[in-house]
């Protein structure tokens, strides 16, 4: 066990745990921030994608311990009132079914309009690729994430 | 107006009332949506007056409409409300719409499989809005001393206009919630919904996108432990034994213990369908350290002896018969190519079938294979439960509560009724959380351990110890006569361990001679309910050898159809056929108008399918191009006649997945197995359909309709693995039989090179 000082959604959180400890867990079993889902552990299904700096993560794979001293960002600090464009996107074209997915699926996508605010649709599938919806509610996702860019 | 009778649903109106708040947390279905005006905004109540079990009353006009069925993804916990608020008679910005508890004596039928709930909550659900309209028309009377027949209700207000007094809601409540349920009630006439039939957002949308807890694997509680499960390694094995003491010294480790889920004695019901009776748990203080525990774990297992026992299938005794041996995909092969040979069980039999053939100027036989499929929900099988001595709170994702209570009450022994299973949204279900002993595992080790748990299985747990979707084979063939028409036909399919035959389909009904046969293997893989159960295989065998019959005999795939169709509207063959060919018939006539079916886009390979289940008629058609030797999925347009559609841009959606869904499957879904062991176990093994195969476009297509609405999470599934099908032989000029498609693709391509 160690304790790490953490910066996750702008405010310092401290806590100790086993190094090896991925965010994934740290985040949802310590912090109560369970918004960010376990789906495969191997960072193959995209539902436990954060922000680290900016840049989409799989938290499932991402020790605690590379995480110390980085901007982290889950889904509940993507904005202060949920109403990041994506997540009103999202809403606007009723996107989610079982909703799993969606949380890593909108910080892909933020991450991906960090980089590019005005992606193509190839763009967009390329971006998201990493992300499964068991649903498939693809095509309302790639429609809300260009519903958003319009607006940002 | 329809008059319904209340006595019907009596068990699911408790006597009425007045209810104190609850501390309850509330979600506006208006804080889904767009921000509230300051006029639409309600505050707390300070009393809630209960109607019936579904429908709750605060003084200031606030409603709490409960829905009753679990929540996996098909969006009832929003159209079930949908269909309350209607007959009520409420501002559907103003309700709260709450997630019901398992509380059988209260509503009917809180199961969420066999695209039913809605179709079956129809009329329940409608009679409980009007019931508790009908209750606040008569407090409003009583208060106002008037005819009830000359008071009007709109957005939640009361009216008597000859008298211009006119109230909300919550002001006769109180009064309501103590008067008589009325014995007979008037439904709604169609054309007066304003709800029903307009599209309203997810009630739990905003939740979803801000990453709200709504899953039973973010419940926590103070105190609570985490437990992770270990299976046996493979099909046809069991514990023999295991080595505790090392694993007790890892970090945050408190116990590791055996569990079973049956009592001896114990007779299973029909869902009681569990891959390993007798499991092991460890349990610790997060779950990455019973992870690391699970994988330091070391034991010694054994082959499992043949099993029987008897299981209670609603009624009926069924005797059951689980094998010894470890199984392999290839010996399952070899032996279901032996099947194919030998006669099956005759399941209908139409005219004389086998003269036909011998006198058939040409028969064409062709065999269509499935392999087994992993449901693959995203959120992995998980469970929280608190036991003590006296009753146990289950909170957990179950689309079938009720098929679980009683393996709960006897593996705890509690009586039922100090059992509460509480209900969680699901991270997916496709028919797998059916089948909830998750429930059970989790129940037995915080009995064991004396403290609230929560279990949860790793991806490689979850597709590997599953509830598969069988593996199927159909074998079909077809006699023409010297004029290449259809005389004869013959279907004989099977599966390990179920047929996925339904003999009175289409297109039985539609030719003289008609026969279905079907053959089963016994195996101990465990299988069960996957979205639209043996539908989902034998459509696509059947609705790709017709289209290999229409091509045959020189015809267009869609007329073909509608030729059989119009023989079983106009002089149908036997009896008992399962389906209406004019609304079959109308399905396939939307489809062709909406796809401008003989006027494809350039460069597009275009396939037909259409088929009926769970009530509803469906017909798609699906457009590919080859880039490369690489089929891109175009567009797909479906037609769909579910009957009333509650909320149509969300039943749009579910269409929409269900394809998505389908043609995964169709290119990509399989689960071999080798010596009993499952031979993909997460992700990088199992390839699902990701972002860049979806197609480009999807159209879904309602008919227009009045008849009471029927299912829809699952029969747009079943046609998609046809139209791919149909659309790769006319991209490829190669008809594939073995699902999935993909492999045969690859291989194909690596020949053109």
């Amino acid at each position: 066990m160690a304790i790490f000082n953490l910066t996750i959604n702008g405010k310092s959180k401290q806590v100790d745990v086993d190094p090896n400890t991925p965010m994934l867990w740290v985040l949802r079993d310590h912090l109560d921030l369970v918004g960010t889902k376990f789906g495969c552990g191997i960072a193959q299904c995209g539902a436990c994608t954060i922000h680290l700096d900016g840049t989409a993560v799989r938290s499932c794979s991402l020790p605690v311990s590379s995480a110390e001293g980085a901007e982290i960002t889950t889904i509940e600090g993507l904005s202060e009132n949920g109403d990041h464009p994506l997540q009103e996107a999202w809403i606007e074209h009723d996107v989610p079914q079982c909703g799993y997915c969606q949380a890593g699926q909108i910080m892909t996508a933020a991450a991906l309009l960090n980089d590019n605010p005005k992606p193509s649709d190839e763009e967009i599938e390329n971006a998201l690729n990493g992300n499964i919806c068991r649903c498939g509610t693809y095509l309302r996702i790639k429609a809300a994430v260009k519903t958003a860019a319009q607006k940002l | 107006m329809t008059t319904v009778n209340t006595k019907l649903n009596r068990r699911s109106f408790l006597k009425v009332s007045a209810l104190a708040g609850g501390g309850m947390v509330l979600s506006f279905s208006w804080l889904a949506g767009c921000k509230p005006s300051p006029e639409e905004t309600l505050g707390m109540p300070k009393e809630w007056f209960e109607l019936n079990s579904y429908i709750k009353i605060g003084e200031n006009g606030a409603v709490t409409l409960f829905s009753p069925n679990p929540e996996f993804g098909s969006n009832v916990k929003t159209s079930m409300p949908m269909i309350l608020a209607e007959e009520l008679g409420v501002n559907w910005k103003q309700v709260i719409v709450e997630q019901a508890d398992f509380f059988p004596e209260r509503f009917d039928r809180q199961f969420t499989g066999g695209s039913q709930g809605i179709r079956q909550g129809w009329i329940p659900l409608r009679t409980a809005g009007a019931t508790a309209r009908a209750m606040l028309i008569a407090a409003a009377a009583q208060t106002w001393k008037v005819d009830p027949k000359e008071i009007s209700t709109e957005n939640g207000h009361l009216e008597h206009k000859a008298s211009g007094k006119k109230v909300q809601y919550g002001q006769v409540a109180s009064l309501a919630a103590t008067l008589e349920v009325p014995e007979e009630v008037k439904l709604k006439d169609i054309q007066n919904f304003t709800i029903i039939g307009t599209s309203k957002k997810n009630v739990d949308g905003k939740k979803i996108v801000t990453g709200q807890p709504m899953y039973a694997i973010d419940h926590k509680v103070e105190g609570m432990k985490y437990a992770a499960i270990v299976h046996p390694p493979a099909f046809g094995m069991r514990i023999k034994s295991f080595e505790k003491s090392s694993l007790m010294g890892m970090p945050g480790i408190q116990d590791v213990f055996t569990i079973k889920l049956f009592k001896e004695g114990y007779e299973r019901n029909f869902f009681d369908t569990t891959t390993f009776p007798e499991v092991i748990a460890i349990v610790g203080n997060s779950t990455w350290e019973v992870l690391q525990a699970k994988k330091a774990f070391q034991a010694e297992w054994e082959n499992a002896p043949e099993s029987k026992f008897t299981m209670d299938a609603f009624g009926n005794k069924i005797p059951v018969t689980v094998p010894a041996g470890l199984e392999n995909t290839s010996d399952h092969k070899a032996k279901m190519a032996e099947y194919i040979q030998k006669s099956g069980n005759i399941l209908r039999r139409d005219g004389d079938p086998e003269a036909a053939f011998q006198k058939a100027a040409k028969v064409i036989e062709r065999t269509y294979n499935a392999p087994f499929l992993a449901h693959n929900t995203m959120e992995p099988i998980n469970c929280f439960a608190d036991v003590k001595s006296d009753k146990a709170v289950i909170y957990g994702p179950t689309q079938a509560p009720e098929f679980i209570m009683n393996t709960l009450a006897q593996a705890l022994d509690l009586p039922k009724e100090n059992i509460q299973i509480n209900l969680a949204r699901m991270g997916g279900g496709f028919g797998r959380r059916a089948y909830s002993h998750h429930m059970v595992e989790a129940a037995l080790i915080s009995q064991k351990i004396q403290a609230p748990v929560k279990m949860v299985y790793t991806r490689e747990d979850d597709m590997g110890y599953g509830i598969y979707r069988p593996t199927y084979s159909a074998t079909y063939r077809a006699a023409l006569d010297e004029n290449n028409q259809l005389v004869a036909f013959h279907v004989k399919a099977g599966g390990i361990p179920e047929t996925p035959i339904h003999p009175n389909r289409f297109p039985a009904g539609a030719i003289d001679h008609y026969l279905a046969e079907s053959w089963e293997i016994p195996s101990n893989i465990t299988i069960g309910a996957f979205r639209a159960p043996r539908s989902n295989f034998i459509a696509g065998a059947e609705q790709s050898f017709l289209d290999e019959l229409a091509e045959e005999m020189g015809k267009d795939p869609i007329e073909f159809r509608l030729e059989l169709l119009k023989r079983a509207q106009t002089n149908p063959v036997g009896e008992n056929n399962d389906y209406d060919p004019k609304r079959y018939a109308g399905v396939l006539e939307l489809v062709r108008e909406k796809s401008k079916w003989s006027n494809p886009p350039a460069g597009v390979h275009r396939g037909v399918s259409a088929y009926f289940c769970h009530n509803s008629y469906v017909a798609e058609v699906l457009d590919l191009k080859m880039e490369g030797s690489t089929p891109k999925v175009e567009n797909v347009y479906a037609a769909v006649d579910c009957g009333i559609v509650v909320n149509p841009d969300a039943a749009a959606n579910m269409g929409e997945g269900a394809i998505v869904d389908g043609i995964g499957n169709a290119f990509f879904g399989e689960l071999a197995f080798e010596n009993g062991k499952p031979t993909k176990r997460n992700f990088d093994q199992y390839r699902m359909i990701r972002q860049q195969e979806a197609p480009k476009n999807i159209q879904v297509h309602f008919v227009d309709s009045t008849e009471d609405p029927t299912g829809l999470g699952e029969p747009l599934f079943p046609p998609v693995f046809a139209a791919v099908a149909n659309a790769l032989y006319k991209a490829t000029g190669k008809r594939l039989y073995d699902q999935p498609f993909q492999p045969k693709l690859e291989e194909m391509s690596n020949l053109l090179r």
